[in-house]
């Protein structure tokens, strides 16, 4: 059910305008969310949906424009104006402090106090009430790194309920959860909606968008394209506006999946047993030249570990691996490499981009790190290298001194596609490449993908996209609870029936 | 003119020509010099000169902390260096041989190599964190260097070994013509080749840089060993200045000052991106500094206050918040004659 119209709006953003260095990041937008409705904010990268957040979470100050919060005007000066105002936001990536208890994440600033200072019993007594009210029973007192990124952004958003907010933000909550986890957040969600808090939604899930919002505000190239009632906004109709033309690139890799693999030759790499204790049960694997295999199950059930394993990023206690039919001993990423596989982490801030060095030094990174310190790439060459993968794939903007850290994700995940494409390799893993990037860019990447393996790259392709790992990979191989469960040939199987496979094993363990 | 205002090292240059200013409009005679016997002397020259003790540990520092670490054992291996080298000398039988003392330089700067291995390997190798892994040997060090020493102060009387602090080449001190070399051959060493900028890339992100290839355990550990050989010379020629190795005093809090240095030179704690040219900016500030004081005629019990007093200044000029500040506070002033604002965009 859409809001009513009627009701003033809680927040009025109007006429916003903010001026980047080179850049209108958004121009004269107006934004209106309303008190118990959800309010789905879509665009792809760049289109200013971060950055109409952050001016209204007081990160960034407007340029020109009013923000209006319960019929007050607003200026905010900093984010703690913002919190004031009752904005609360839980952010794409999970910014609480990593080394405090789940309990002091979830209470700081708002601990209760008794005679002697901060009462720390009652402290995580409230904050075992905020999480099992979200249903979650952890542990207060364990260290909230201890826990999975997915429990960590539950453990965000149960912190934005002790805030009591009128306005509710979230910032590509689902990116990493799985579908329960996501079901669960949706109840919270509903719930939080009808105590008449107004929700902000971004997300780049199509699914949950539709499932969630009311309504549907479209931002592209930092203008306002029109605000929509979910229900009559039809998704191609969605997509259309927020990239402005159709999605061809999808149509023209629809054959990946059926092509022809020659599997006469021995694989690119071939593990047989791989396993680490705690870590992962032994696995099976083997990769063909031009092949894609793809890799499905839920969070958290080997994927992510069994890719690490073949790269050598977490060393593997039992196995045998093979690379090109000839045995093969990799336990550190520079073993990975010298056989020419490369590995693009799920975690691209963390683990991918160096945020503070160039897009340029980014790309050349790749090739410098394997030729060592001492035979530096002269200027010319990485210049040659970074033009051409910059247009290859797409990197915007198209400016190679500018820092990686302030490309979008899409972006940045184009920057360690290049930096990896530029060092020839035979196998490329890619672990979640299109997670949490808008819809342009993931088809570019799943059409880069399709078009590298036609020419011979084998490819592990990893995504909680079911329909993409079924789009690209000719093979794909299923894990659950770090057991290898199957391996099953995309020809014979559709989504339906790859959702049941992963579901069925499921059930199948359970009994 | 936003090009210089924006520049990282308007700032640490600003700060120090105006700490020159300021000595100059205090005492005319600083900035004086003078030709004697075919070489220049004067207060601006002698600066040159003591700079090079910090220099050298100053540019070792700077790349450790690129590499998101911290060195606090230099002091101590300026110590242990500055022994070794004027015990071997005191036991010669020709301490006035060039030989002699070519020997214990290198013999020293050798030992002075093997400390900052023994650092890189309690860092990159066991992992234990940079601040506490060189603080085993800022403790330990001056107890080895007593050790070698005996527990005295070895005095020396070596020409050779006078030269190096002393003596001029030309019409400038030797002592210059070391750290201008020291920094000449640590900035191609770093920009020249790629070191440099895997050094970067291993300070802002180590995880993302291990899995893209690079091989961060050697480039941390090379920084360490580079620390280790810099603070060597430095104790040589700390020696070789008061011809004496002072197991107790020599390099005495020097790694503070170090830090200091590399911080007011625009480099970040944090890691990452450095910058050479800063820290010889920031060298060149905290000696001038301790010559201010003199040439002040600040008593020496004052000494620390004004020290801190001149380094809040100059970190503040170079916060971010600062600046933000200030335009805030520039553009009230520039509004209030509204037609004058067109003026002062084409003189910015």
């Amino acid at each position: 059910m859409p809001a009513d119209t009627e009701v003033p709006p809680i927040v009025e953003m109007q006429g916003i305008t903010i001026q980047f260095p080179g850049v209108l990041a958004l121009d004269n937008v107006d934004f209106f969310l309303r008190s118990g409705e959800v309010h789905a904010l879509m665009g792809e990268n760049g289109a200013g949906k971060s950055t109409l957040i952050k001016a209204l979470t007081g990160v960034y100050a407007i340029d020109s424009g009013a923000i209006t919060v319960a019929g007050e005007a607003r200026t905010f000066g900093s984010t703690a104006d913002a919190q004031a105002a009752g904005i609360s936001t839980v952010y794409q990536e999970v910014n609480l402090c990593a080394n405090l208890s789940v309990g002091e994440n979830v209470m700081l600033g708002h601990e209760p106090r008794g005679a002697t200072g901060i009462d720390w019993r009652r402290t995580h007594d409230r904050a075992a009430d905020h999480l099992s009210a979200l249903g979650m029973d952890i542990d207060t007192k364990s260290i909230l790194s201890s826990h999975p990124i997915a429990i960590q952004q539950l453990v965000a958003i149960a912190r934005a309920m002790v805030l009591d907010a009128k306005v509710l933000i979230l910032d590509e909550p689902t990116s990493s959860l799985d579908r329960d986890e996501v079901a669960l957040l949706f109840g919270v969600v509903r719930d939080v909606k009808s105590k008449g808090v107004a929700v902000l939604f971004v997300s780049h899930f199509l699914d949950q968008v539709y499932e969630i919002a009311d309504r549907i505000t479209v931002l592209r190239n930092g203008k306002l394209v029109g605000e929509y009632p979910a229900a009559e906004l039809p998704r191609e109709q969605l997509i259309t506006k927020m990239i402005g033309r159709e999605l061809e690139n999808l149509e023209a890799i629809a054959g990946t999946a059926q092509r022809e693999i020659d599997r006469t030759a021995a694989p690119v790499i071939s593990a047989r047993g791989i396993a680490k204790r705690g870590f992962l049960e032994p696995a099976d694997i083997d990769v063909y030249a031009g092949e894609v295999v793809g890799l499905a199950g839920l969070l958290g059930s080997g994927r992510t570990e069994l890719v690490r394993l073949l790269y050598g990023a977490n060393r593997a206690d039992a196995g045998v691996v093979e690379v090109d039919g000839a045995p093969a001993k990799i336990t550190s990423p520079r073993h990975a490499i010298d056989h020419r596989i490369a590995f693009s982490s799920e975690d691209r801030r963390g683990e991918g981009i160096i945020a503070d060095l160039t897009v340029a030094e980014n790309i050349v990174l790749g090739i410098q790190a394997r030729r060592g310190w001492l035979r530096r790439v002269r200027r010319t060459e990485a210049d040659a290298v970074v033009a051409e993968y910059i247009a290859a794939l797409g990197v915007r903007p198209a400016n190679p001194q500018m820092l990686a850290g302030n490309l979008s994700g899409g972006n940045q995940q184009k920057v360690l596609l290049a930096r990896w494409l530029a060092t020839a390799p035979k196998l490329i893993v890619l672990d979640e490449p299109t997670r949490g990037i808008d819809v342009g860019a993931k088809a570019d990447i799943q059409a880069k993908v399709a078009e590298l393996s036609e020419q011979g790259l084998a490819v592990i392709f990893i995504s909680s996209e079911l329909e993409e790992v079924l789009r690209l990979a000719q093979r794909v191989i299923v894990l659950r609870d770090r057991h290898h469960v199957g391996t099953l040939d995309s020809s014979e199987i559709d989504l339906d029936g790859l959702i049941d496979y992963i579901a069925k094993s499921e059930e199948g363990s359970a009994a | 003119m936003k090009a210089i205002v924006n520049h990282r090292l308007f700032w640490p240059a600003t700060a120090l020509v105006v700490l020159v200013a300021i000595n100059a409009i205090a005492q005319p005679r600083f900035l004086a010099i003078t030709m004697r016997d075919g070489k220049l002397y004067g207060a601006l020259i002698d600066i040159l000169r003591q700079s090079a003790p910090l220099m050298l540990v100053a540019l070792g520092m700077t790349i450790v902390i690129a590499t998101r670490g911290i060195d606090l054992s230099v002091g101590a291996i300026m110590a242990v260096s500055g022994a070794v080298a004027l015990t071997i000398i005191d036991s010669s039988g020709s301490p006035d041989a060039v030989a002699t003392v070519g020997i214990a330089v290198i013999v020293a700067v050798l030992v002075a190599m093997v400390l900052g291995l023994w650092n890189g390997f309690l860092v990159s190798v066991l992992g234990i964190q940079p601040i506490i892994a060189t603080l085993v040997l800022m403790l330990a060090g001056r107890g080895v260097a007593l050790l070698i020493t005996g527990g005295k102060i070895t005095t020396v009387n070596s020409a050779p070994l006078k030269y190096l602090a002393s003596g001029y080449v030309l019409i400038l001190p030797v002592a210059f013509f070391i750290w201008v070399a020291a920094v000449a051959i640590v900035s191609a060493i770093e920009r020249r080749t790629a070191l440099g900028v895997l050094t970067e890339s291993v300070g802002i992100n180590p995880e993302a840089s291990r899995l893209a290839g690079v091989r961060s355990r050697g480039i941390i550990w090379g920084a360490y060993i580079a620390s280790g050989i810099l603070a060597g010379a430095a104790g040589i020629l700390a020696a070789s200045d008061i011809r004496a190795a002072d197991a107790n005093a020599a390099g005495l809090w020097i790694e503070l000052y170090a830090i200091l240095a590399v911080v007011l030179g625009g480099t970040s704690l944090m890691g990452g991106k450095f910058s050479i040219a800063g820290t010889v900016i920031g060298v060149l500030f905290v000696t001038t500094l301790e010559s201010t004081v003199v040439f002040l005629g600040i008593p020496p019990a004052q000494k620390p206050v004004f020290f801190g007093a001149a380094v809040i200044v100059v970190v503040l000029l170079q916060a971010p918040r600062v600046h933000e500040w200030g335009r805030k506070v520039g553009s009230t002033f520039r509004k209030q004659p509204t037609d004058s604002k067109t003026e002062v965009e084409v003189a910015a």
